[in-house]
């Protein structure tokens, strides 16, 4: 008999504090015999952008909607993928080179459903969740342009987006 | 009716706010967009027609045909860049 994966801990959380990989992976399977597949990707702070040197970045949210709209890509991918659990982590705030940024992990009986899940919700992420990124550079300040590629990359799971669209 | 407007990162900056209440007649997200466009300044700057701008009513993504309700909340934000 297998005990059900309702965490004690949310879906989301965004928050400026770091994570633990280990710690969240763990929560995330602890007492749940069903699971047979953990995933996580973990999004860390590039040193380089656009060819330039990046030396912090500031990561802005509308916060209340962020947490609403993950948490409609969790069901979303409940939906789509026999999962038992996910978990979403987004840093704001200051950021530096080598920080992590951000944490999606998941459980599923097999692995497939997990590796899927997990690239879902982060293409998801990226172009539905209200974050913006602004990086320091020796140019100066600038906000990071949204990228084509990341609309195209929501697009094979058969999700328009135009979040980078010029108009 | 009233509008809670609110504005984020690098439109947040061009307005110089973050938020504001607005009394307007428009219809729709696109019309009240188009009435702050009139106001000139640099709000017509950072909603100007031809930039990339997203909307969202009630703190969920919609576009320009949203229809408006008293009380409701609006933002306008350039596109997304988080992950």
């Amino acid at each position: 008999m297998s005990t059900p994966a309702v965490a004690a801990s949310p879906r989301v959380v965004i928050q400026a504090a770091d994570f633990d990989l280990s710690h969240e992976v763990a929560a995330l399977r602890a007492g749940d015999r069903r699971v047979g597949a953990v995933c996580s990707f973990v999004g860390t702070v590039r040193d380089r952008n656009d060819g330039d040197a990046v030396s912090t970045l500031e990561l802005e949210h509308y916060p209340g909607m962020t947490e609403r709209a993950i948490e409609q890509m969790i069901d979303e991918a409940h939906r789509r993928f026999d999962i038992f659990a996910a978990r979403v982590i987004h840093r704001i705030g200051l950021l530096q080179p080598l920080d992590q940024i951000v944490l999606v992990v998941v459980t599923s009986a097999h692995r497939g459903e997990s590796f899927q899940a997990c690239e879902f919700l982060m293409d998801y992420l990226k172009t539905q969740a209200p974050f913006w990124k602004k990086e320091q550079t020796p140019r100066g300040a600038r906000w990071v342009d949204a990228r084509v590629s990341d609309d195209a990359a929501l697009a094979r799971w058969g999700i328009r987006s135009g979040n980078a669209a010029p108009g | 009716m009233r509008i809670e407007l609110r504005y984020f990162a690098s439109l947040r900056e061009a307005v110089g706010h973050a938020q504001e209440s607005v009394q307007t007649q428009a219809a729709t997200v696109g019309a009240l967009r188009d009435e702050l466009i009139a106001r000139g300044g640099a709000h017509a700057e950072a909603l100007a027609r031809g930039r990339a701008v997203r909307t969202a009513f009630n703190q969920t993504l919609c576009d320009e045909t949203q229809a408006l309700s008293d009380g409701a909340e609006v933002a306008f934000f350039p596109p997304v860049t988080g992950g």
